[in-house]
């Protein structure tokens, strides 16, 4: 972001030829989306040419995933169990998927400012978090249907331990690259010991606690299907699940399809949050 | 030779060690000085001379090993909003705009919001950024970021004021504005301030004292009143006099550091 110091904007150049401007102005706003859909555009068209028409294609037309999709989401064409179902697993998975992250932010946030500002902290908790930071969620799966139980609360903690690395990670290495020198300004002008984690620790690593949180967040989407995968009714890990064991292809790509669009809206609200807040920095907003 | 008054600060046989590498380094050796309340105090000297140590110890970032650095008359054992440090680098808070960080220091201690508010305006005003009273530093020149750094530490009631080299990383013209400015602050508001720096111009157009060191270990040689009257003029004769005299015993040390 930059603001305009002398106050006067420059002309733009397209006033300078009324006639053009109009149409050169739309091509140029379209030019941005029309290049981002061209690939898709592309591979929407592969897919259709390798499976429409073919009697034992395994996987169905694009076509008949739009047609799964609408009655998914709003029902009134197959009338089967899936029918009109997509929002209750929409919402069942955001739920889990927020609640995991909200849970991981609130643990790894403040451990992540300890761990970077407090010697003794460090060297209580890092070694055995670096241990623990190579195995993959994945491999906690078993461990936590036995401490958990099949279900929700499992998927929880996956989520939850997902998105705890990158956002605990960031926030120490956001903490340990704060300039000395601004602790020596903060305690000159009488913001002195623990009132600088508010005042100057946490404004200052905020950009990298904000890549964590994107990270930690793109990460809690890809952990939710595995979470769900195992004895949960709802959620699109389940559906997906479920899909599969009934063969029905259309309906995996749906929940592919939703979780593909629900990944990508979370992480824009993420973004836009943290233009807000970080307008400030040279390198956000 | 009892004095009837406490100076503002003052330092006896203050030295200062350093271990760098399993080595010990000394970085300042000795140091008396006494400031009274009102003096432009300016510390010259090479690199390695020990002025920005001696400075960060008065600032309370460092602590003297020997001797002992006195504010009147008490120890200072850390940093205190009484001495405001205005560093080469700025040291702005750069996620909060020139109000915000003029407004740092007094909202820290605790100060009301309607006063905190009434100050920053009237120290934005004092430096001449009404303008950019809600600009980001990074949207700002290096002056006007100087300026800001200056202001937030008047504005904390900061009796003395410790400059390090401020105007060193500045292009000249924009220097000489700031150093105008500066005066004009000083001599209006009784400050007192310490200013390092490595130009002799600089030094002498500046202070009121002249406080020549020199490396291998710092050390403060001379003390020398700069008596000349203000506005000074730097192409009048008895400036180049001093001048010359300063660049003289400066350019001895380094003979006999070679030596």
């Amino acid at each position: 972001m930059s603001v305009a110091m002398d106050g006067v904007g420059v002309p733009r150049e397209a006033a300078a030829r009324p006639a053009s401007a109009g149409a050169r102005q739309i091509i140029g706003r379209m030019r941005q989306p029309l290049l981002a859909l061209a690939l898709p555009a592309l591979i929407l068209a592969g897919w259709h040419f390798a499976t429409a028409g073919r009697a034992y294609s395994l996987i169905p037309p694009p076509s008949e995933v739009a047609v799964a999709l609408w009655d998914l989401a709003f029902g009134g064409i197959n009338d089967d169990a899936f029918s009109g179902t997509l929002l209750t697993h929409v919402l069942a998975s955001v739920s889990r998927v927020y609640g995991g992250f909200a849970l991981a932010v609130l643990a790894a946030l403040p451990l992540g400012l300890l761990i970077g500002r407090v010697p003794l902290v460090r060297q209580m908790l890092d070694p055995l978090l670096q241990i623990l930071r190579p195995i993959p969620v994945t491999a906690w799966l078993p461990l936590a249907m036995i401490m958990f139980g099949l279900g929700p609360r499992s998927a929880f903690f996956l989520v939850f331990l997902g998105a705890f690395y990158p956002v605990l990670v960031n926030t120490v290495f956001g903490v340990r690259s704060v300039e000395p020198r601004l602790f020596e300004a903060a305690s000159m002008l009488g913001c002195q010991g623990s009132a600088q984690f508010a005042k100057v620790v946490l404004p200052a690593a905020m950009p990298a606690i904000f890549t964590g949180l994107r990270l930690g967040l793109g990460f809690a989407w890809v952990v939710i299907v595995i979470g769900e995968m195992t004895g949960v009714p709802t959620g699109l890990g389940a559906i997906i699940m479920e899909a599969r064991q009934l063969s029905r292809t259309e309906i995996v790509i749906c929940g592919m399809v939703a979780i593909g669009v629900a990944g990508f809206v979370s992480d824009r609200i993420v973004m836009l949050i943290g233009r807000r807040l970080l307008a400030w920095s040279p390198n956000h907003g | 030779m009892a004095k009837p008054t406490v100076p503002i600060l003052s330092l006896t046989d203050v030295g200062k060690s350093f271990d760098v590498g399993g080595k010990r380094i000394e970085a300042l050796r000795g140091a008396n000085l006494e400031i009274e309340r009102g003096d432009f105090v300016c510390l010259i000297g090479a690199s390695g001379c020990g002025k920005s140590t001696l400075l960060r110890i008065v600032a309370g970032f460092e602590t003297a090993t020997t001797g002992e650095a006195l504010m009147w008359g008490k120890p200072i054992v850390g940093p205190d909003p009484s001495r405001g440090m205005v560093f080469q680098d700025y040291g702005l808070f750069p996620w909060l705009s020139v109000r915000g960080n003029i407004g740092f220091g007094p909202a820290s201690r605790g100060r009301p919001p309607a006063e905190v508010r009434e100050t920053v305006e009237r120290f934005i005003e004092l430096v001449g950024l009404g303008r950019f009273a809600d600009a980001y530093p990074h949207q700002l020149s290096g002056g006007m970021k100087q300026r800001v750094a200056i202001a937030r530490v008047l504005a904390n009631d900061a009796e003395v004021v410790l400059m390090d080299e401020p105007f060193g990383a500045l292009d000249a013209m924009t220097r000489e504005r700031l150093q105008d400015e500066l005066l004009e602050l000083w001599e209006r508001t009784k400050l007192t301030v310490l200013f390092v720096t490595h130009s002799i111009e600089e030094a002498i157009f500046l202070s009121s004292r002249c406080v020549v060191m020199s490396p291998g270990p710092g050390r403060i040689d001379r003390d020398i009143p700069i008596t000349l009257p203000r506005p000074r003029d730097v192409s009048a004769p008895d400036f180049n006099e001093l001048r010359r005299e300063l660049s003289g015993m400066l350019h001895s040390h380094h003979g006999r550091q070679a030596a």
